[in-house]
C-alpha cells in the first residue's frame, strides 16, 4: 500500500503460498489454516471496504504457543504478518498484505478472569469490548471506553487503535484504562508491556504499544481496569439558532469547571438526516444541537445538570430538554449513534473525516465547512465529539459522477489541512491505517516520520508486522487520505458508528 | 534555524556528537538524587522557559521545558485549574521538563492518572540533534506512534524535552479528608472494597496504624461520601499540609527515612498491584495509591526487596539513599531489555543523552 509491491506473476504468488502453507502446516492444525481463494476472500478488507487485498493465506491459531510458532515461522521465512481482530476498523489497519499472512485472533475470545477486589478483567484479545462490561455488570463494575462499534469490536483491536468513544473526556481512552498487555514480538518471543501495578520498570512501552496499529507486537491478552458503574446518568438536549453560539457553549461548559460525561454536537443537516431515521425528537429548526451528559450519584448529577442548564441558557440556547428517565436518555443518544447509517440513506456515498481540533475552533471549522460546501458544490453533515474536539464531517456525494468524486476528495483534503492549520490532528480515533497515510505527510516532517520508522525497527527490524501502514514513505507524501463509502454501504451497517 | 535558545541547545548536541561527548540534561536540579549515575557535561534547559499557550476552556497548557513547575501551577491556579496528578516538588526550582522526564506523580495518582496520562504532545531534541514534535494539543490524537507519552519517566535517555502539552482539569469543587485507625492488611482490604464503589476517593495514605482518605468532587458527592464512610474528619488547613507533605516528601515518614540513610537504609519505592498483601520486609512502610505505591525505608539487601516485590507482581526502585552503582530501577528481562537498547539507539544513536540515568548499558 505504502510503496508499490514488485509485480509478481500469479505463479510466483502460488509458489510462495505453497511454501508458507507447508511451513505453517507443521505448527498448526489443518483447520486453522485457510489458503483457498474462497476461504481467504472474506478477509480481503476490514471496516474500510474501499481498500481490498487478498492475503497470501489466513491463520486462525487457538493457543498462544501456536501464535508464537506462526510468528517464528513467518520471521524465518520473512513473511509479513497482519494481525486482525474483529475487522471493524475504519482506516484499513487490518488490510491484508498480498504476500503476507493474515493472523486472525478471533479464537482468543475467552474472559480469563474477573477480579472484583482488584477491579480488573483479564481477557483474551478477541473478546468484544461490550462483553467485558456485560461480564463485569454483576460486580457493579464496567469497562469505560465505548467506541460505538462496541458490540462487535474486540479489545485487541481497541488496544491497536487506542480507541475512544463518547465518554473519553471524563474517562479517558483505551490507554488510560489498560494496565497490561501480553503478546509476542515479531520473532515469536513472549512479552508483557505494563504491569498490574500502576507503572512498570523502565520506559513506558505500554504507551507506545497502545495505538501502534499492530506494527510493534502481536497482542493476545489484555488486563483492563474496571470502574464502578455510576449510579445514574442524565442528558440535556440543547438547541441553538447559530453554530457560533453552540461552539461557545461547549467552551463555556468546560470553562465553568464541569467535565461532562459526554458532550456532542450535531449540525442542522445531520439532525435532519437522523430524525427521519430514528425519530429521536430533535429540534429540526435548530442550527446546532448539543447533547450534554452528566453521570455519578443522584445528588452529583442534579447539581451538575443544574449548572450546565445555567451555562447553556446564558449562551443563548433556544430550547432545553433534560432526559426524564433512562429510556428518554437513550432516545436522545439514538440519533447521534445512528449518524453514519442515516447519512447513507440521504446520499449515494459519503466520506467520513476524523480530525480533531482545539475546541475553541469548532464554530470556525463549521463556518469553514459551510464555505467549502459552496466552493466544492457538495453538501456536508456534521457530528462532533465536541467535548474533545473530534470531528466527523460526512461529505455527501455520488461516486458515479467522477467530477463529484474529485471534488469530494479535495473537500476532504481541505478539512484535514484546515484541522492541522488550526492546531489539530488528522485522526482522533479511527487510526491512520492505509487510509490516512498521505495525510500523515501534512502533520509530520520527514525527520519525524523517519523517527517513527526507527521506532518500528526497534521492535521489528525486518518490518514484517503490518508493514506499509501508519507511516508514509517519502514518495507517498503527495495526497491526502479519506474514507470512501460506496453507495452508502458501510460494512457492518448495523453497527452504530461515531 | 531555530530560535536562539533552542538553536544553542541543538548546537551543543551536534558538538557532543562530533566529539563523542555526552550530555546530562538539567532543569532545576531538584531531583539530582533520583535515578542512575550522571555523566557528561550539563545541558541546562532553563533558557527554554515560559508558558507558550494556555486556554482554560481547552483544558490544555503548553509550557517550555525550563519553565518552573511553581510558575505553571500558579498560572493554572489563577484559573481554578491544576495538574491532576500532583507532581512532587522536591525543591523550589523544579521544572516542567524534569517533571515529565522523571514521570513521578503524587497522592492522587490512582484516581486521576499519572504524568503520562496527561501528556498530549511534546517537542523532543533527539540525540541526532533533530527537533521533533509528537502528539499535539488536543485530547484525541492517534496519528502515528505516541512518542510523547513515552517521554514521561524516560529520564532523558531518548533526548531533551523542549516543550510539553498537558491536559489540565478544573480544581475539585469540594474536598474532605477523613482519618481511620486501621492495621495494614485491613486498610488494604478496605481501600480496595471502597474503590469498587462509586465514591469520590481521590487519595489515600496508610502509615503506622492510621489510614487517611481524601475525597474530591462535587459538593453533594463529597458530603454524601463523608456520611457513608464515617471516620474522623480532619480540618482543611491541617489536611492540606498533610497531603502536600506526602506529595513533596516533607512528611515525617520521609524526614525519618532520610535520617536513616547514614545508618545504611534505603528509601524504596515499591509499585505493586493494589491488592497485593502486606510485604514481609523489614522496615517502615507508607502506603499510597490505594495500595499501588508503597514506600519502604529499609536496610534489607536490595535483592531481597526486589525479589519480594517482583513475587507480588510489582517492581522496586531504589528511590533515595542508596549506592547508585548497584542499579536504581528493577532490571529488565528479555525481550524488554533488547527493546530498550534498540529504542535508545533509534533516538540517540551516538549515546549523547543521560547515559546511565535509567539503566547502565543502555547506551550502544
Amino acid at each position: 500500500m505504502n510503496a508499490p509491491l514488485p509485480t509478481l506473476a500469479a505463479a510466483d504468488v502460488a509458489q510462495r503460498r505453497a511454501e508458507v502453507v507447508a511451513a505453517l502446516g507443521t505448527v498448526l492444525p489443518a483447520h486453522a489454516l485457510l489458503w483457498r481463494n474462497e476461504d481467504t476472500v472474506p478477509y480481503e478488507c476490514d471496516g474500510l471496504s474501499a481498500y481490498r487485498e487478498q492475503p497470501l493465506l489466513v491463520v486462525l491459531p487457538e493457543t498462544e504457543s501456536q501464535v508464537a510458532a506462526v510468528l517464528r515461522c513467518c520471521h524465518e521465512l520473512k513473511v509479513p504478518v497482519v494481525a486482525r481482530g474483529a475487522g471493524t476498523g475504519l482506516s484499513g489497519g487490518a488490510l491484508p498484505h498480498r504476500l503476507g499472512v493474515t493472523l486472525s485472533l478471533a479464537r482468543f475470545n475467552r474472559i480469563v478472569q474477573l477480579d472484583r477486589l482488584a477491579r480488573t478483567a483479564t481477557v483474551q484479545c478477541g473478546v468484544r469490548n461490550l462483553a467485558i462490561s456485560e461480564a463485569a455488570a454483576p460486580l457493579g463494575l464496567y469497562y469505560a471506553p465505548d467506541p460505538s462499534s462496541q458490540i462487535a469490536c474486540s479489545i485487541g483491536g481497541n488496544v491497536a487503535e487506542n480507541s475512544g468513544g463518547v465518554h473519553c473526556l471524563k474517562y479517558g481512552l483505551t490507554l488510560h484504562n489498560v494496565l497490561k498487555v501480553r503478546g509476542f514480538t515479531v520473532e515469536g518471543e513472549a512479552v508483557e508491556f505494563g504491569s498490574e501495578a500502576l507503572d512498570a520498570a523502565g520506559l513506558d512501552l505500554l504507551a507506545l504499544v497502545v495505538g501502534s496499529e499492530g506494527m510493534l507486537a502481536v497482542i493476545t491478552e489484555v488486563v483492563v481496569r474496571l470502574i464502578p458503574k455510576p449510579l445514574t446518568a442524565r442528558c440535556i438536549m440543547a438547541s441553538f439558532d447559530d453554530i457560533g453560539k453552540a461552539g461557545d457553549a461547549v467552551a463555556q461548559v468546560i470553562a465553568s469547571g464541569i467535565i461532562p460525561a459526554g458532550l456532542e454536537m450535531m449540525d442542522k443537516p445531520m439532525t435532519a438526516a437522523v430524525e427521519g431515521f430514528v425519530n429521536a425528537g430533535y429540534d429540526l429548526s435548530a442550527e446546532a444541537i448539543l447533547l450534554c451528559e452528566s453521570d455519578g450519584t443522584p445528588e452529583e448529577v442534579d447539581e451538575e445538570i443544574r449548572r450546565m442548564l445555567d451555562v447553556l441558557t446564558g449562551c443563548g440556547a433556544t430550547r432545553l430538554e433534560v432526559s426524564r428517565d433512562e429510556a428518554q436518555r437513550l432516545k436522545f443518544w439514538s440519533g447521534r449513534k445512528n449518524a453514519f447509517p442515516a447519512s447513507g440513506r440521504i446520499s449515494p456515498d459519503y466520506m467520513c473525516m476524523d480530525s480533531t481540533i482545539p475546541r475553541k475552533r469548532l464554530a470556525d471549522m463549521l463556518r469553514a465547512i459551510r464555505r467549502m460546501e459552496v466552493e466544492y458544490g457538495l453538501r456536508c453533515a456534521n457530528v462532533f465529539h465536541a467535548g474533545d474536539g473530534n470531528l466527523h464531517p460526512l461529505i455527501l456525494f455520488d461516486a458515479n459522477d467522477p467530477d463529484q468524486l474529485r471534488r469530494c476528495e479535495r473537500f476532504g483534503a481541505d478539512i484535514l489541512e484546515t484541522s492541522v492549520a488550526m492546531g489539530g490532528t488528522i485522526t482522533g480515533e479511527h487510526g491512520v491505517g492505509v487510509e490516512k497515510l498521505s495525510s500523515m505527510c501534512v502533520q509530520f516532517s520527514p525527520e519525524e516520520r523517519e523517527q517513527m520508522f526507527a521506532v518500528k525497527r526497534a521492535f521489528d527490524l525486518g518490518e514484517l508486522l503490518n508493514p506499509g501502514k501508519v507511516i508514509p514513505l517519502l514518495q507517498r507524501c503527495a495526497e491526502y487520505g479519506r474514507m470512501h463509502v460506496r453507495r452508502g454501504l458501510l460494512p457492518f451497517a448495523e453497527l452504530p458508528r461515531f | 534555524m531555530h530560535e536562539p535558545a533552542l538553536q544553542s541547545l541543538v548546537d551543543r548536541v551536534q558538538e557532543a556528537r562530533a566529539g563523542h561527548g555526552s550530555l546530562n540534561i538539567v532543569g532545576g536540579d531538584s531531583k539530582r538524587f533520583y535515578g542512575g549515575e550522571r555523566s557528561g557535561e550539563s545541558l541546562d534547559m532553563r533558557a527554554l522557559s515560559g508558558i507558550s499557550s494556555y486556554e482554560p476552556s481547552e483544558l490544555v497548557v503548553t509550557a517550555r521545558a525550563g519553565t518552573r513547575l511553581a510558575e505553571l501551577e500558579a498560572a493554572l491556579a489563577e484559573c481554578h485549574q491544576h495538574l491532576p496528578f500532583e507532581p512532587p516538588r522536591f525543591g523550589p526550582g523544579g521544572t516542567v521538563g524534569g517533571m515529565v522526564a522523571a514521570g513521578l506523580s503524587g497522592p492522587s495518582r490512582a484516581a486521576a492518572g499519572g504524568v503520562r496520562d496527561h501528556v498530549l504532545g511534546a517537542t523532543l531534541l533527539s540525540g541526532k540533534g533533530e527537533v521533533l514534535r509528537f502528539g499535539g494539543q488536543v485530547m484525541k490524537n492517534v496519528a502515528g506512534y505516541d512518542v510523547s507519552r513515552v517521554l514521561a519517566g524516560s529520564m532523558g535517555v531518548l533526548g531533551a524535552i523542549c516543550d510539553v502539552s498537558l491536559k489540565v482539569l478544573p480544581l475539585p469543587a469540594a474536598t474532605a479528608t477523613l482519618r481511620f485507625e486501621m492495621e495494614q492488611a485491613a486498610a488494604l482490604q478496605q481501600l480496595n472494597e471502597w474503590a469498587g464503589r462509586p465514591l469520590p476517593i481521590n487519595a489515600s495514605a496508610w502509615w503506622s496504624g492510621m489510614l487517611v482518605l481524601r475525597l474530591c468532587g462535587a459538593a453533594a458527592a463529597v458530603r454524601a461520601a463523608c456520611t457513608a464512610l464515617g471516620g474522623e474528619r480532619i480540618d482543611e488547613p491541617l489536611a492540606g499540609g498533610f497531603w502536600n507533605g506526602l506529595r513533596d516528601h516533607g512528611d515525617e515518614f520521609f524526614v525519618t527515612a532520610r535520617a536513616a540513610f547514614d545508618a545504611g537504609a534505603t528509601l524504596w519505592r515499591l509499585a505493586l498491584p493494589q491488592t497485593a498483601a502486606p510485604l514481609p520486609l523489614a522496615g517502615e512502610q507508607l502506603i499510597e495509591w490505594g495500595g499501588a505505591q508503597r514506600w519502604l525505608c529499609s536496610s534489607a539487601p536490595a535483592a531481597r526487596v526486589r525479589d519480594a516485590t517482583a513475587a507480588a507482581g510489582g517492581h522496586a526502585t531504589a528511590f533515595m539513599g542508596h549506592e547508585r552503582g548497584g542499579g536504581v530501577f528493577a532490571p529488565l528481562k528479555s525481550p524488554l531489555d533488547r527493546i530498550h537498547r534498540e529504542l535508545k539507539r533509534a533516538f540517540d544513536p551516538d549515546g549523547v543523552f543521560n547515559n546511565g540515568r535509567l539503566y547502565p548499558g543502555l547506551c550502544p
